[in-house]
């Protein structure tokens, strides 16, 4: 092996290499974007739902390596679950799904988390649904989160 | 796995020629040039060689010739060196916004003391402007430091002329050649330069030594404090094994550099034309009229430059990037912002330098390869399906 960026694990290796659920999903019932080309990392995970479920995610991001494996882990954990339980899911359940991400890295993991809670956002907009883990959410404001930092333009 | 290394502006390796001529340095050839007995005289006499053929490469005089541990030392010692030498005069110095940070920290360094730094714009080429140098310039001004040629996107700045600039105003012009070295010839008389820095390791030679040319009459005080070494110039017993193998590059450089310009320049060529005849919506960055040879500084439209050079490292393509997310600092490039490139397409540009062991089946298994790669990150970019369809 040729893998020289030492700076990823193997497991986020795989996931950047061969990310699961990358692509279009065909008539999603809702899309959450976060981040901007403008700051170098962007996510789209776009999502099926019945009865509360989350049937199919995929994904499409513009970003470095962690966040390609961000979103491949993320669309991973979110398939199958509750829209309570996909938003339980922060950026620290991603990262520990990786098996850890260099520091300067944890960026990735929180466009991810935000990717997924505007998803699911956008289907209670949609259906009228109140949930738990989305009180007081507003995904036009600036994600706040300590860990992020800010994109300098 | 096929190997193509194309980052030669990061890093080259060293000639079998100069390291056979270095070996001797670490063992038998041991003697300290201060010594006054055979081996040490030897070494004394050697060392001489080596300054001699790097001030041939440049068409200086042997003891203009100043050996330092590397480019940035150079750099730091030119540019404090002068700020020391002339305070006197005037605490301003003109540089530009695409310097190496060797240069540009440097200057900052001397701001936090009061010295003023002017940061020339350049345009959207790279190039920076002569009516803005001119302008620039008071009567406080003691240094104008304008690199030779661009490390990230290969502009070669107007040296002859910024050399006029300095002489008509009588302040001391000094130009980071670390990458020019080599790959554009060099007289240091007739472009008026009074300083400029090298290093060995981009022109085929070993890490850790560089050169600065010190025009005679142009007097810097001393970076290092220590014995007489270097003229009294720069203390630190000498690191004979670098230098040796800087004068063997310098020399192979010398005799060389015509073929080497003409076949670095025809695969980077070669190359750029293959990728922006197989992959839409590639740009260039920078000037292709006036830049070095080997360079070619793309723009993947779409994708992000840390993951395109995961996935080409992964297939043995060795480049590098602008992109804020492939540096320990998360900063985009302050060259590709100073050419006022919006920071997405700052995020997809790569950096790629042939140089003298590429081939041709080199770049077109490289060209093979990159247009797989931009096509499988372009199919799950959210902003490529925005710009096509959109």
């Amino acid at each position: 092996m040729v893998i020289s960026m030492a700076m990823y694990n193997d497991k986020v290796m795989e996931h950047f290499m061969h990310p699961h659920n990358a692509g279009d999903l065909e008539n999603p019932d809702a899309v959450g974007n976060h981040g901007s080309p403008v700051c170098g990392d962007m996510m789209q995970i776009a999502i099926k739902v019945k009865d509360n479920v989350i049937t199919d995610a995929k994904f499409k991001t513009f970003g470095c390596g962690s966040a390609i494996a961000s979103s491949s882990v993320a669309t991973d954990m979110i398939i199958g679950k509750t829209l309570d339980e996909a938003l339980s899911y922060t950026n620290q359940t991603f990262i520990d799904e990786l098996g850890g991400l260099p520091g300067p890295k944890v960026h990735c993991s929180v466009l991810a988390e935000s990717a997924v809670k505007n998803a699911i956002w956008d289907y209670a907009q949609k259906h009228g649904l109140e949930l738990e883990g989305l009180k007081g959410y507003d995904p036009t404001k600036e994600f706040e989160h300590e860990e992020e930092e800010e994109c300098e333009v | 796995m096929r190997q193509v290394y194309l980052d030669y502006s990061a890093t080259t390796p060293v000639k079998k020629e100069v390291m056979e001529e270095m070996l001797p340095y670490f063992s038998e050839k041991f003697g300290n040039p201060s010594s006054l007995y055979g081996i040490g005289l030897n070494a004394k006499s050697d060392l001489n060689q080596a300054r001699a053929r790097v001030a041939k490469l440049i068409g200086a005089e042997e003891r203009e010739i100043y050996f330092t541990s590397c480019g940035t030392e150079a750099d730091n010692w030119a540019v404090i060196g002068t700020a020391r030498a002339k305070k006197a005069k005037g605490n301003h110095i003109i540089t530009s916004k695409i310097e190496h940070h060797a240069l540009l920290h440097s200057c900052e360094f001397l701001e936090k003391e009061g010295f003023e730094v002017t940061y020339l714009d350049v345009d959207s080429k790279g190039l920076i402007s002569l009516v803005d140098l001119e302008n620039a310039i008071t009567d406080k001004t003691i240094l104008i430091s304008i690199m030779f040629a661009n490390n990230e996107i290969g502009t070669i700045q107007p040296i002859k002329e910024i050399g006029e600039i300095a002489k008509k105003h009588g302040i001391w012009f000094h130009t980071d050649a670390v990458q020019a070295l080599y790959n554009v010839p060099i007289h240091v008389k007739e472009l008026g330069i009074d300083m400029m820095s090298m290093s060995a390791h981009k022109i085929y030679g070993p890490k850790g030594v560089g050169a600065l040319y010190i025009k005679k009459g142009v007097v810097i005080p001393s970076f290092m404090n220590g014995g007489a070494q270097e003229n009294k110039r720069r203390a630190g017993t000498e690191n004979m094994p670098g230098i040796i193998g800087l004068g063997k590059a310098a020399e192979l450089a010398e005799a060389n550099m015509g073929d080497h310009i003409k076949h670095v320049s025809e695969l980077r060529d070669y190359f750029a034309e293959q990728i922006l005849s197989k992959i839409p919506e590639v740009e260039i960055n920078g000037s292709m009229e006036h830049r070095l040879p080997g360079n070619i500084n793309f723009i993947f439209n779409y994708i992000e430059g840390e993951s395109l050079l995961l996935l080409m490292d992964a297939k043995g393509i060795f480049a590098s990037t602008g992109s804020a997310c492939s540096s320990a600092s998360l900063t985009p490039s302050h060259v590709l912002k100073a050419l006022k490139l919006p920071y997405e397409k700052i995020h997809s540009s790569i950096r790629f330098t042939t140089g003298d062991d590429t081939s041709r089946e080199d770049i077109d298994y490289a060209v093979e390869e990159i247009v797989k790669i931009v096509e499988k990150l372009r199919a799950i970019s959210p902003i490529y399906k925005q710009s096509t369809k959109g």
